[in-house]
């Protein structure tokens, strides 16, 4: 294990933080990443659904397998393409 | 701990005086008190009890230099000290007048263990561990350590060198000056920025040891309010710190000031600039896109620092034109916004020269605009030959460009040539200069071939922008 030294103000956590989150959805696109386990689709669905009716934009994804994390360029088209993801895991 | 009266010797196995002279340590003991420390084996010599001095602490605290080394100690104070063995100096020391009798008259001894690179190291960095006080992050066993950092925003964009404790202890032995001393508030958030947060921004950015109290200079001339690194940082415009050196320092630590001064490959050059820009990031909290707003930056704000070629400069070196002595060395803070190329193949004569020159100059930020920005003009050698020959001293040379560069204002107010961008229509019939009293600087430098010589653009000038400022390197 490599220790270093922080080489910043130290006015934020060490630790790495999350990306801010948005105050709302207006907007924004918004993608459902299905990761390929079974009745996932039917969560991601019914938050379809209810996104459209709120008037938000929803693409909608899938993993090949939900055994390997999800290709590079599935990341990258998700990255390019949408504001905000919603991951289903199911089972 | 004081010592107890008598005489005290160190050696170590490793060393081919230390083995000759044993039975001559039993001689001693039979006769006298001898305290035997032993710096690598804790079983040699034996037959003397000697005591385990293998941590090195007693040889650190009585400056053991070679071994054999022999003190005397009376009424606990080190009276005498003998390096490696002389049999009379031995003889007299002790008040033994027969003792190594069998050997030869003299021996030099060996290196002690406390001149050991590896052991010198291992203490520097235990001595100045305690010393450091930044927040320590441990990274994940499975992480990669430079990935790692990366994924916390502390990069430039480019790999950095990982921080370790020892790395920044090392760094540290770079200066004289105490880790915490708050060196500035670094901008744009104003954090108070000490000597160990320049270390382990210096560490990251490739810097050598020696290259620390540039850096620490750098960081100081840049943070004072008439540089402004902070308006420098926050501007649209292309520009960024340029770190220039003068003097011998620049010369101790391999700075490149010739063949391709400007660019890639010097350690020194590449690593002070960078490092200054870490801190300015790391400390400061300045970020592109977050603070820092530049249109289009330039490749200049990774790293931008060279040396003056001094040596042969027809001209008195540029720390010395601003009131340095030239034993001194310094480092000059200049707002650059990136390097056009200045070419004339064909002036021989200095008049042509500085009137081809000037007309290069013209076109920093925008042929139109005067008294914006100031400049700074890298003469080549071959370049500076041509003046040197006419004994034009650099006053002359900026004299000359400066009279060349005296702009009808007609041909620059708003519209004209079919160009809005100009000065407004009241001044028609003036003359304005480029540039501001005191605002084109120049300084020689580059390779001993080509008619080359390169226009590093300045940024708002002055009191409005940024003030070019030079600042002492101190050890």
């Amino acid at each position: 294990m490599t220790t270093i030294l922080d080489p910043t103000s130290e006015r934020v956590p060490a630790t790495r933080s999350l990306t801010p989150r948005p105050a709302s959805l207006d907007g924004l696109t918004v993608g459902l990443l299905d990761i390929g386990k079974p009745r996932g689709d039917v969560f991601l669905n019914r938050i379809e659904e209810l996104l459209t009716a709120n008037g938000t934009t929803v693409l909608r994804y899938r993993k090949p397998t939900f055994t390997k994390p999800a290709p590079i360029d599935l990341r990258q088209e998700i990255a390019l393409n949408c504001d905000v993801v919603i991951e289903a895991l199911a089972d | 701990m004081a010592l107890a009266d008598g005489f005290v010797v160190f050696v170590k196995r490793d060393c081919p005086t230390c083995e000759v002279i044993v039975p001559t340590l039993r001689a001693i003991a039979k006769e006298l008190p001898l305290t035997v420390f032993t710096q690598d084996d804790p079983a040699f010599p034996e037959g003397l009890s000697p005591i385990n001095d293998t941590d090195l602490n007693k040889s650190f605290e009585f400056e053991v230099e070679t071994v054999p080394t022999l003190l005397k100690v009376e009424a606990g104070v080190v009276t005498e000290r003998l390096e490696g063995w002389l049999r009379s100096a031995w003889q007299e020391v002790t008040g033994l007048p027969d003792i190594g009798a069998e050997l030869p008259e003299y021996r030099p001894g060996c290196g002690s263990l406390t001149n050991d690179h590896a052991v010198l190291d291992a203490r520097l960095v235990v001595n100045y561990a305690s010393e450091l006080s930044s927040r320590t992050v441990s990274l994940g066993a499975d992480e990669d350590d430079v990935e790692a950092i990366f994924e916390r925003g502390w990069t430039d964009g480019l790999p950095v060198v990982p921080p370790t404790v020892e790395r920044v202890a090392r760094m540290l032995a770079g200066t004289t000056r105490e880790p915490d001393e708050i060196v500035v508030l670094a901008p744009p958030d104003l954090v108070e920025c000490t000597i160990e947060k320049i270390a382990i921004n210096a560490v990251m950015a490739g810097c050598k040891p020696e290259y620390l109290p540039v850096v620490i200079a750098a960081v100081e001339a840049a943070c004072t309010e008439s540089f402004n690194a902070h308006g420098l940082l926050c501007t649209t415009y292309f520009s960024g710190p340029l770190v220039l050196v003068n003097g011998p320092y620049s010369r101790v630590i391999g700075m490149n000031s010739g063949v391709n001064a400007l660019g890639q490959g010097n350690r020194a050059n590449a690593t002070i600039g960078r490092a200054l820009q870490l801190v300015i990031r790391n400390v400061g909290g300045g970020r592109p896109g977050e603070i820092d707003r530049a249109t289009l930056g330039n490749p200049g704000k990774y790293t931008f620092c060279f040396a003056e070629r001094e040596h042969d400069s027809p001209w008195e070196p540029f720390h010395v034109e601003r009131g340095f002595d030239e034993r001194q060395s310094t480092v000059t803070l200049f707002a650059a916004s990136g390097v056009q190329p200045a070419v004339d193949q064909l002036s021989r004569e200095p008049e042509e020269l500085a009137r081809s020159l000037a007309a290069c100059l013209r076109t920093v930020g925008h042929p139109k605009n005067v008294y914006v920005w100031d400049a700074m003009l890298v003469v080549s050698p071959e370049h500076a030959r041509v003046f040197g020959e006419a004994s034009w001293s650099k006053q002359r040379v900026r004299d000359e460009i400066t009279s060349a560069l005296q702009i009808s204002a007609d041909e620059i107010i708003k519209g004209a040539g079919g160009i809005a961008e100009g000065v407004p229509e009241q001044l028609s019939g003036t003359s304005i200069p480029k540039f501001r009293e005191g605002g084109l600087q120049i300084v020689h430098a580059g390779g001993d071939a080509g008619l080359f010589s390169a226009i590093i653009g300045g940024w708002a000038s002055g009191a409005v922008g940024s003030e070019i400022i030079t600042k002492e390197i101190t050890l």
